[in-house]
């Protein structure tokens, strides 16, 4: 049997089913706060920006960017990498910790797989724009024509990419948004406004709560997350072929598909965590999202940061090892020592180093600084992609190439942009959507009630000894 | 959407019903023409036929198109030669500045296109330089003069003639000075009208100038046997060569012509044993000290020095007598013992414009025996004849106001002569100042009447380059604006009006006729000479006679070796004099050793930068003109040097403000111009910093195997030398995957790299023959050059005095090729020849190709760069846009291109040799780096063929392939690098 206790407990205060469904959906109904809407202010100004940035790059081409000759990929990369990162919060979240039947993800998944549907939006877009013709997008789709028919190449791992991504998105957005349907049809029955009332009775798809959608509900979310979780390998691999792929010095190697994968988790979990703290805070949400939900997904993060420092660690032995003198100039003078040795030393620090502050309780209990540490991780991140993308594609085999690389305005605004897009998604997640999995967490609540499960047990013994006896 | 022209309202209206009547006229006049032949029966059926195929045709054409057919105008009958598609080839000759080379002009459809090298000539063989391939572009600059001006208001030809002669008949009465300033003519034609023109008009003077003048050595051969000339250098003759500042690669006197017999003299790929050993002392590094195999850095003003101790210690040795002058900086013992060791088949030459120091020079070659042998009198180079003396004393004579008239041909003296501010007040003080500038210039601004001259690929030419070698020049287009040759305007204002063309005609078919007797019939003679462009009898004796008396003046003449910094002025190999500085393709080429774009920079030697802390980008001044500092590893110490050629204020809106101009500085001693300056006040410029387009930031190549390289005696020992791990490689080329097969052609590229001298011509043939696109300073230095192909520059050995090496990179079209696997949409297929392909229309920009490519020889459309204001280069305009090859897709924003090893030229020769029913001969193909490169050091084949050159050049030892190890399988090789050091 498994073990379900877990070392506090689900849900803080004595609340009946009722209690958590109004709980946590006290904010819809409320009156929408001041700071919400300076945020969200905020957040579209910023995506506005990004959307400036959007045309420019459209209508005047990539030279308004500052990638070159050498150096073909700069941040947009380096930001679909991330974001897709970031994106594996909700799969690793809901379906890993799903199918381990870790109990103490449900107050967190719906929000972390919110953040995966719109950093996979925000992601996208980067594939997208830094095309040349980005107008002929579709000439990646392998589509029947009369030209041949000319077909796209199946070797290439941007044609991966392509489907991977568009799984990931297409499965996330569907596991993410059937969960909510009993959470909607809550909302549809509890809420006073007419409009709501419509608006989510649409979008409760007529959830009546019987048995049998209960039970094809469970199965759904089975079936989904069997294959989602495949995608929480894969997508991150594929993304990570793209560098393991060439033969760039510093990209060639096999260790990618799981470093990314891993350090997707990292990210993902990381932001999660930040999203999660200040949702807490906002709403609060403690009772739901308890100091040992935290505890757990920090207690997580050390044990990837490890993995990560295990990973560093061992492309530079490898580089060694391999006796390549272009995989050793990578590692051994332009990565740690080169023009961007301080995004090599920012990566290293943020994600092996300062991780491991975990390990001591008092900083797991305090959570500004577990918030300061989840942000640290992710800009820990950043600097990992950049520091895979920029430094191989900059010094590479021959040295007359050798060229820098530094983003342009443009570049920036784009990346400003996304953080807004993003920004705004969750902001209008928190608004509109029950920000914890209703069901889920009900469906936990009675877990805490050690003391009851055992004793009806011992009733059921008695009970059965009882009637056997009798007979 | 494309825009529709309209020519009229009835048109705009019912465009319709316009065409059809249109077209009904057209054919009532054809009809009409036809009634003309109807004297033929034979021909009214086919008439009949005719007229109806057409209105049926045209009525077709209108009811099925919607948009009207726009400036298309077919021929109404067809020249016989001519097939619209198809190229013709015509050739020419180029000469300017002391510049020459004999070429052959592709044209298509009526428009030249492209430049090659005449294979007939022997003067410049196939080669060319840049500057020569990129003259098409100067054709159609809309800088050129668009007529005849007076004072910016246009004149006809008629009355600007009338005006002329009446003010050249007055100043004749008032016995003004009228002064014909040209540049060095080596037409014989023009100089017999020259003649014509100053015998009709006595008064007048005729004075030549160069803008780098070559005065020095002209007056010390004078002294030295009697003739104003340059003796011919047979570098492939020789087993020494000892060059003092003469850059011969680069830009002095002929160097597409020295560069073929250096190279030559060089080579290694047919079992040679030999090779010439190249001394260089200099301070600047040059193209040629670069290639060099031993180089001495020296302070100009200690060449004297030097020369003259080389002098001494040869004279010891062959008992001549010794001469007293200044004392050397270095010991020459050794290399005169070297000289002595091979006389008759050394070569000693000089660059500098210092008369003693060529006196002496000539002593050390007669000395030595090289007269008759390694130089030689008979075909001695003509195209520089400038006198310096004499330049100096018309511009004094003009400042001091006693020239009335000026007639400026060819030279932009205001920009380029010292005082030049000084003289344009002169010229406009002028009673007469015509000038017959094609483009654009300083002077020709300040002058009355600008009567623009034709392009030369618009007009007739004789030329002579060297004694008893001539070559011919003849229109390749009928003339873009109203374009007069000058010698026409002589000829009418001597009173004998006609036609150039006629004039080279006659003279040809009566004078020259006689110097051969290969045609009997002039007019045979004539046409055949024409089409090869060359007539080459040559001359048996030259009349030059030694004259050792003046060596001992000379030598006493000597400059002392000066201890201040010293800048040295030189010509680079794009920009020259700076003619062409509205040549975009020409700013844009990279100098070959700098690697620096649309600038000129002071080059400073790398102790003099850590001691002043300066890096690239930094600014210093040079006697107060502030200039971008670049740290040049081998510039000598104590020196400094800048390129002539910046600067230009009028020459059009590519080239005015690019750089500075430092022509000013250059200063006359001994009555010769000299081009350094001798303890020049250095100064940094604190916290300033310049933008330089640099497309190599890197000059190491880091221990990698990227230029492999030995030296002769290793090479003679064992062939691999320098190569032994190619076979190591080749042992590990393993794979899972089948062999590709190629079973018609395989097509490969091998490059000798002791052919290669580095300058950079290739890019620019490259440049025109496939539509490359300029993008300006800015993206240059965002490492955007659009340059397919490219010459790589490697330090190596000590900073202070380098070895060099450069290496031409271009697609390696691999046979297990990283790009191709990586294309999202399979836009960069391998052609079952062995090509690298790309499909330009496929391509959506991912650039992963770009990033996986290891050679990086793929070049992204970071804007568009055709049609854009932002980018308003040739591209921007229809006059420009005329020089695009309509062979090769012009590409637009957001796709990758690269090098395609010329397939539009593969395909046309396959195609040729398939209408013809035959296999494509060995060498037939030639890319258009290949065919314009003066050193003979690519070689384009086909590797199937088992007797072609380029497979016999792969299996030298020397072969082997950039980066092999990553088993990219190029279908590039590259022969080792062999150096001739002692």
């Amino acid at each position: 049997m498994y073990n379900l206790k877990i070392r506090g407990r689900h849900i803080i205060g004595d609340k009946s089913l009722g209690q958590i469904s109004g709980d946590i959906i006290a904010p819809i109904d409320a009156k929408t706060p001041l700071w919400w809407s300076a945020a969200l202010v905020v957040s579209l100004g910023l995506f506005g920006w990004g959307i400036y940035s959007m045309y420019i790059t459209v209508t005047q081409g990539i030279g308004t960017w500052g990638v070159n000759n050498t150096v073909g990929w700069g941040w947009a990369i380096i930001n679909f990498v991330w974001w897709i990162g970031i994106g594996h919060a909700g799969t690793a979240f809901s379906i890993f910790l799903l199918i381990l039947r870790q109990t103490w993800r449900t107050a967190i998944n719906r929000a972390a797989e919110a953040m995966t549907v719109v950093a996979v939006g925000c992601a996208a877009l980067f594939p997208l724009l830094h095309m040349g013709r980005p107008w002929l997008f579709f000439f990646i789709f392998p589509y029947p024509n009369t030209r041949g028919p000319l077909w796209v190449n199946f070797n290439s791992p941007l044609f991966w990419d392509f489907v991977a991504i568009s799984a990931y998105l297409l499965i996330s957005a569907s596991f993410w948004y059937f969960g909510m349907v009993p959470d909607f049809a809550t909302i549809r029955d509890t809420t006073k406004s007419k409009v709501k009332k419509a608006v989510y009775g649409f979008f409760s798809f007529g959830w009546t709560g019987s048995s049998r959608e209960w039970l094809r509900f469970e199965a759904l979310s089975f079936v989904l997350g069997g294959i989602a979780a495949v995608l929480v390998v894969s997508v991150h691999s594929i993304v990570s072929t793209d560098f393991a792929v060439s033969v760039e010095p510093g990209w060639h190697t096999t260790i990618f598909p799981p470093y990314f994968v891993v350090g997707a988790i990292f990210s993902g979990f990381a932001m999660v965590l930040t999203l999660v703290t200040l949702m807490r805070k906002l709403y609060k949400m403690e009772s739901f999202i308890t100091d040992s939900h935290v505890d757990a997904v920090c207690r997580v993060l050390i044990f990837i940061s490890l993995i990560m420092g295990t990973a560093y660690l061992t492309e530079i032995f490898m580089a060694w090892y391999s006796g390549s003198t272009y995989e050793m100039y990578t590692f051994f003078k332009n990565r740690i020592f080169g023009e961007y040795a301080f995004q090599f030393w920012a990566m290293f620090i943020c994600n092996a180093i300062i991780p491991q502050l975990f390990w001591f309780k008092t900083v797991r209990s305090r959570l500004w600084i577990v918030f300061i540490i989840s942000i640290l991780i992710n800009i820990g991140m950043w600097f990992e992609r950049f520091n895979i993308v920029i430094t191989s594609l900059s010094h590479n085999y021959i040295p007359a190439n050798w060229a820098e690389y530094s983003p342009t305005i443009i570049e920036i605004g784009l990346f400003v942009g996304t953080l807004g897009m993003f920004s705004a998604g969750v902001l209008l997640f928190f608004r509109y959507i029950p920000m914890i999995a209703i069901s889920e967490v009900k469906s936990v609540a009675k877990y805490d009630k050690e003391q009851d499960l055992t004793r009806s047990l011992s009733h059921e013994t008695s009970e059965k000894s009882k009637t056997q006896a009798q007979h | 959407m494309e825009k529709t022209y309209w020519r009229s309202l009835e048109e705009l209206e019912d465009p319709k019903a316009l065409r059809i009547r249109e077209a009904r006229e057209e054919s009532k006049q054809k009809s009409l023409l036809y009634k003309k032949d109807e004297g033929d029966t034979g021909n009214s059926r086919r008439d009949f036929l005719k007229t109806l195929g057409f209105s049926l045709a045209a009525t077709a054409l209108i009811s099925g198109c919607e948009r009207p057919v726009n400036k298309a105008i077919p021929y109404l009958i067809k020249p016989e030669e001519i097939t619209p598609g198809q190229a013709s080839y015509y050739a020419s000759s180029y000469f300017d500045a002391g510049d020459y080379g004999s070429v052959v002009v592709k044209v298509r459809d009526g428009r030249p296109i492209k430049i090659e090298g005449n294979e007939l000539s022997s003067v410049s063989r196939q080669g060319t330089c840049a500057r020569i391939q990129a003259s098409i572009l100067n054709l159609y600059d809309g800088a050129r003069y668009k007529g005849p001006q007076q004072r910016s208001n246009t004149i006809k030809w008629h009355d600007a003639d009338l005006e002329i002669v009446k003010t050249l008949d007055q100043l004749k009465q008032q016995n003004g000075r009228v002064v014909l300033l040209t540049q060095t003519v080596i037409s014989p034609s023009a100089r017999q009208i020259i003649e014509q023109f100053l015998a009709a008009r006595p008064g007048t003077e005729w004075v030549q100038y160069d803008a780098v003048s070559a005065s020095g050595m002209l007056n010390a051969n004078v002294k030295s046997f009697g003739m104003r000339a340059i003796p011919d250098y047979r570098i492939d003759k020789a087993s020494v060569l000892v060059s003092f500042g003469a850059d011969f690669l680069g830009t002095w006197l002929s160097p597409v012509e020295y560069t073929r017999r250096y190279t030559d003299a060089r080579r290694l790929d047919e079992g040679q044993r030999k090779m010439l050993r190249h001394y260089q002392f200099e301070a600047a590094m040059s193209l040629s000290g670069s290639n060099a195999d031993v180089r001495f850095p020296v302070k100009p003003s200690e060449e004297g020095g030097i020369v003259l101790s080389l002098y001494n210690e040869i004279a010891k040795a062959k008992g001549a007598e010794r001469l007293n002058g200044v004392m050397p900086k270095v010991d020459v013992t050794a290399l005169a013992g070297e000289l002595l060791e091979n006389q008759g088949k050394s070569l000693v030459i000089s660059g500098s414009n210092d008369e003693n120091i060529q006196m002496l020079v000539n002593g050390i070659n007669q000395l030595l025996g090289n007269y008759g042998q390694t130089i030689l009198w008979e075909s001695a180079l003509q195209t520089k004849k400038g006198t310096d003396q004499e330049m100096q004393s018309l511009v004094a004579d003009a400042l001091a106001g006693k020239i009335d008239g000026l007639l400026i041909w060819g030279v932009n003296p205001v920009y380029d002569y010292p005082e030049g501010e000084k003289l344009e007040a002169a010229i406009r003080k002028m009673k007469l100042s015509v000038s017959f500038a094609e483009r654009q210039d300083e002077t020709a601004r300040a002058c009355e009447y600008i009567l623009p001259e034709p392009n030369y690929l618009e007009s007739w030419n004789d030329l002579e380059p060297r004694t008893g070698f001539y070559s011919l020049a003849q229109p390749t287009v009928s003339k873009l604006f109203d374009s007069r040759n000058v010698e026409e305007s002589l000829m009418a204002w001597s009173g004998k009006q006609g036609s150039w063309a006629d004039y080279i005609r006659n003279r040809w078919k009566t004078e020259f006729f006689t110097r051969q007797s290969e045609y009997t019939d002039p007019m045979l003679f004539w046409n055949y000479t024409l089409q090869k462009g060359v007539f080459e009898p040559g001359t048996n004796s030259s009349g030059a006679v030694w004259e050792p008396s003046g060596l001992a003046a000379a030598a006493a003449a000597l400059e002392d070796a000066q201890t201040g910094a010293e800048v040295v002025l030189y010509e680079s190999i794009a920009i020259g004099n700076g003619k062409y500085a509205n040549n975009p393709w020409l700013q844009e080429l990279p100098d070959p050793i700098a690697k620096i774009s649309w600038d000129n920079y002071a080059s400073v030697p790398v102790a003099f930068a850590k001691e002043h802390g300066l890096d690239n980008e930094h600014v210093i001044t040079v006697n107060g003109i502030e200039l971008p500092v670049f740290v040049q590893p081998g510039q000598a110490e104590g020196t400094i040097a800048v390129a002539l050629g910046y600067g230009r204020e009028y020459a059009g809106n590519v080239g005015n403000g690019v750089g500075i101009n430092l022509f000013q500085q250059v200063s006359a001693k001994n009555g010769n111009r000299r081009y350094y300056l001798t303890n020049a006040r250095l100064e940094p410029v604190e916290g300033k910093t310049y933008p330089l387009a640099l497309s190599q930031t890197h000059h190491s190549m880091e221990g990698r195997p990227i230029v492999r390289e030995t030296n002769l005696d290793e090479y003679l020992l064992k062939p691999e030398a320098g190569n032994e791990m190619h076979e190591e490689f080749e042992k590990k080329h393993v794979t899972l995957y089948p062999e590709k097969e190629f079973p018609a052609h395989h097509w490969g590229m091998a490059i000798d790299l002791n052919s290669c001298t580095g300058c950079g011509n290739c890019a620019i043939a490259c440049q025109a023959e496939n539509n490359i696109q300029v993008i300006g300073k800015e993206q240059v230095r965002n490492r955007r050059i659009m340059h397919w192909i490219r010459v790589d520059r490697y330090y190596s050995g000590d900073i202070a005095n380098p070895d060099v090496s450069f290496q031409p990179v271009m697609c390696q079209h691999c046979d297990n090729a990283p790009c191709e696997n990586v294309c999202p949409v399979a836009a960069t297929p391998h052609s079952s020849e062995g090509l690298n392909q790309m499909a330009y229309n496929r391509c959506v920009g991912t650039k992963y190709c770009i990033n996986n490519c290891p050679y990086r020889v793929r070049r992204f459309n970071w804007f568009k760069y055709v049609d854009n204001d932002r980018f308003d280069y040739n591209a921007n305009n229809d006059l420009g846009r005329m020089v695009l090859n309509p062979d090769v897709t012009v590409r637009s924003r957001g796709v990758v291109e690269k090098c395609s090893m010329c397939v539009q030229r593969i395909q046309e020769k396959k195609q040729t040799a398939k209408l013809e029913g035959r296999m494509i001969g060995e060498g037939e193909i030639k890319t258009a780096c290949q065919q314009s490169c003066p050193g003979n050091a690519i070689v384009f084949g086909d590797l199937n063929n088992p007797e072609s050159r380029i497979s016999k050049l792969f299996k030298d030892k020397r072969n082997y392939h950039l980066l092999e190890e990553l088993h990219t399988l190029p279908s590039v090789g590259y022969l080792t690098k062999v150096r001739n050091k002692a």
